[in-house]
């Protein structure tokens, strides 16, 4: 009788103890191949943002543990799946390719943990297989070539021809753009992602179709390498180019070490640009300047919001992480100062929020940046919440 | 029939072709004369690209970087060879593919910790930037270079296999090694010259296509597998199978991107035929290089007596 008191009072006491101290964040990003351009710059955001918040979520220590994807969707998964369940990690952000997070999503989802992207946003997780654990805090795929077909149809573009890569993040953008342009698609070609860097071919069709406007979307360094060719095979000033998520913090200072003249004044749409007007975003891209003597790019934008997104989760349930339902419904109040200025949620756990016209320009110090203009979409929410059953 | 873009295509299929082949000739003769399956050929021409840029980059001229990259390859292809090659010639073809692979992975990592994972932007000088009117056709100035600085090597080779002592020795060593180290030639000597020669070849290749693609880590990797295709085709050890053969592959490469998608869409939907054209095109050389093994497994133009 003793021992059994004796034993159920140990077994209450161990239940009784605190949980341990440590938040643990998962964040996985690409840091070797030659697009590591990217996860070095998200991974310098999200240490800035760590400094910014002195490394603790409600008093409690947090701790970021990074994952290597190595730009391969097999490659991500085991990165999730070693997060998860070696690292026992409590929540997964991060992800640049939407086939990196298609196939990883299920690892944290199926584990009860809270998953967030800080930029892929294929269409299904923001349609049929949404889930409450998810949110991105990004875009969806879909929306920032959207509100380019907008800008196409402001311009006056009547016909354009399309080139991007042939994965899932390439056909949203061309399926984006298609959804909102009203003129007539003369052209288009979908190359073979990521091995083909030399594109004559399809710049003779475009030549031959002469079109009003062509749109394009090469992330990483393919996008220096297209557009060089756009201005070899004579296109540059001849035909305007368009582009998503191709002419950034990050390839702009390439164009301008190698004194690429095309590239400014060429127009792109997205949800937030360096000079951005709000306190969190000048606050986030001044100490990124000073820290870094760079710009930040919109990947590095999106990986900071990250960690205050997560961390105006944490203090709604006073740094009790196992609380994943009291997390969900404070997450889903976006209520943080984001470097974008206010947003809410859609019922998809997609931000639903304004596109800019942003141009390349030259800063005041002579640096190549980006500069916003007036917003193309307002408020604007993803053609593929209506599929969530949330 | 367009033919304006018809022509563009074959000029652009052309011009792929001889970046094929400067890869395939160091390549068919590596292994024609050595035969050593060299996978770390792909990496020669990674180096080419970020040595060769490099210097472009450092002296401001581009046509600097290119003359001082070839002695600069040929040291390096030498070094290599004697340091890591010399002991796998008599070894099984599957130890030089592990050894090769090796050094593949140690020239990436190489190549990372001094230049970065970005990759090099190499510029042009003004001069070779911009386009030439051809008859109708507007073309790239700097892809013509490419024929041109291709065919020139091409004509070198050929002098330099047919007509010199070297040349001779190489033809001797691609039709029967043995024989030919029987009859007293400097088969050691001869293998450093000729992995160098490759080297250059690669390397060559490598930096004349950067200012158009942009050096980065593993870019050998994709031509490497073309330019084994390419030396299955035109007949392994043979330099006019592989100009021939390059050729051929750049140019069905080139015009399957171009006009399969439109051949696709007269009876597949306009999504399926829009992502099939592409990768379809790369699937011919491969159709082709099977049907050669399979009707004429020596290749187009196996050199004379080939088998020693």
């Amino acid at each position: 009788m003793l021992k059994k008191m004796l034993g159920t009072a140990a077994v209450l006491t161990l239940m009784a103890s605190p949980v341990a101290a440590d938040i643990k964040i998962g964040f996985v990003t690409t840091l070797t191949t030659p697009v590591a351009v990217i996860g070095k710059d998200m991974r310098d955001a999200v240490e800035l943002a760590m400094e910014h918040i002195g490394g603790k979520m409600a008093g409690e220590d947090v701790e970021i543990v990074y994952a290597d994807d190595e730009f391969n969707s097999q490659k991500g998964k085991q990165a999730t799946e070693r997060l998860v369940l070696r690292d026992d990690v409590d929540i997964v952000a991060g992800y640049i390719w939407s086939n990196v997070l298609l196939a990883s999503a299920p690892v944290v989802l199926n584990a009860n943990k809270i998953l967030i992207s800080a930029n892929a946003g294929p269409s299904p997780l923001a349609g049929a297989q949404c889930n409450a654990n998810f949110f991105n805090i990004a875009w969806q795929n879909d929306q920032t070539p959207m509100a380019l077909g907008e800008l196409l149809n402001q311009q006056g573009v009547k016909s354009l021809y399309l080139v991007a890569p042939n994965y899932a993040a390439g056909q949203n953008m061309v399926a984006g753009v298609e959804r909102t342009f009203k003129g007539e698609v003369v052209g288009k070609d979908m190359t073979v992602w990521p091995s083909q860097r030399d594109w004559s071919a399809e710049l003779s069709k475009v030549k031959a179709a002469k079109p009003d406007g062509v749109f394009t979307f090469y992330p990483g360094p393919a996008g220096p390498a297209f557009i060089k060719q756009y201005q070899q095979a004579g296109l540059e000033g001849q035909v305007p180019l368009y582009s998503v998520y191709t002419l950034d913090s990050i390839s702009l200072p390439l164009f301008q070490k190698a004194g690429m003249e095309t590239v400014l004044g060429t127009k792109m749409t997205q949800f937030w640009a360096p000079d951005l007007d709000n306190a969190a975003n000048k606050k986030f891209v001044a100490d990124f300047r000073k820290k870094y003597g760079r710009y930040p790019s919109f990947y590095a934008a999106q990986s900071y919001d990250a960690i205050m997104f997560i961390k105006s989760g944490v203090e709604a349930v006073s740094g009790d992480i196992g609380n994943i339902d009291g997390m969900r419904a404070a997450l889903k109040k976006a209520d943080f100062d984001s470097i974008r200025g206010d947003f809410t949620f859609g019922n998809n756990h997609f931000p639903i929020q304004n596109f800019y016209e942003r141009t390349v320009v030259k800063d005041a110090d002579g640096n190549w940046t980006t500069a916003v203009g007036r917003a193309v979409l307002k408020d604007h929410q993803d053609p593929y919440a209506s599929q969530c059953k949330m | 029939m367009d033919y304006v873009l018809l022509t563009e295509q074959f000029l652009n299929g052309f011009q792929l072709g001889i970046i094929l082949f400067l890869m395939a000739a160091g390549l068919t003769l590596v292994f024609g004369i050595m035969d050593l399956v060299n996978l770390a050929h792909g990496s020669m021409f990674m180096i080419g690209a970020f040595v060769g840029g490099t210097i472009a980059v450092l002296t401001g001229s581009f046509i600097v970087g290119v003359v001082l990259m070839i002695p600069a390859m040929l040291v390096i292809g030498m070094v290599v060879e004697m340091t890591t090659l010399r002991t796998l010639y008599p070894r099984d073809h599957l130890d030089h593919v592990l050894a090769t692979f090796g050094l593949i992975l140690f020239f990436n990592e190489a190549t990372r910790i001094i230049w970065g994972p970005e990759g090099l932007l190499v510029p042009l000088p003004a001069f070779l930037d911009g386009t030439v009117a051809l008859g109708a056709i507007t073309y790239p100035v700097y892809r013509i270079v490419i024929i041109v600085i291709g065919l020139a090597v091409a004509l070198g080779l050929y002098l330099l296999v047919s007509h010199t002592r070297i040349g001779m020795l190489i033809r001797a060593g691609a039709s029967n090694r043995t024989m030919a180290g029987a009859l007293g030639v400097n088969i050691p000597l001869l293998f450093s010259i000729v992995f160098g020669i490759g080297a250059v070849l690669a390397g060559l290749a490598g930096l004349i296509i950067t200012p158009i693609t942009q050096a980065q880590i593993g870019m050998g990797e994709d031509v490497l597998i073309l330019a084994f295709v390419v030396i299955v085709i035109g007949g392994i050890g043979s330099i006019r199978g592989a100009f021939i053969a390059s050729i051929v592959t750049g140019v069905i490469d080139t015009m399957g991107r171009s006009f399969l998608d439109v051949f696709l869409l007269l009876f597949l939907p306009e999504n399926a035929a829009e992502s099939a054209g592409p990768a379809l095109s790369s699937m011919l050389i491969y159709v082709l290089m099977a049907a050669i093994l399979f009707f004429r497994p020596q290749g187009l133009f196996p050199p004379k007596g080939a088998g020693g």
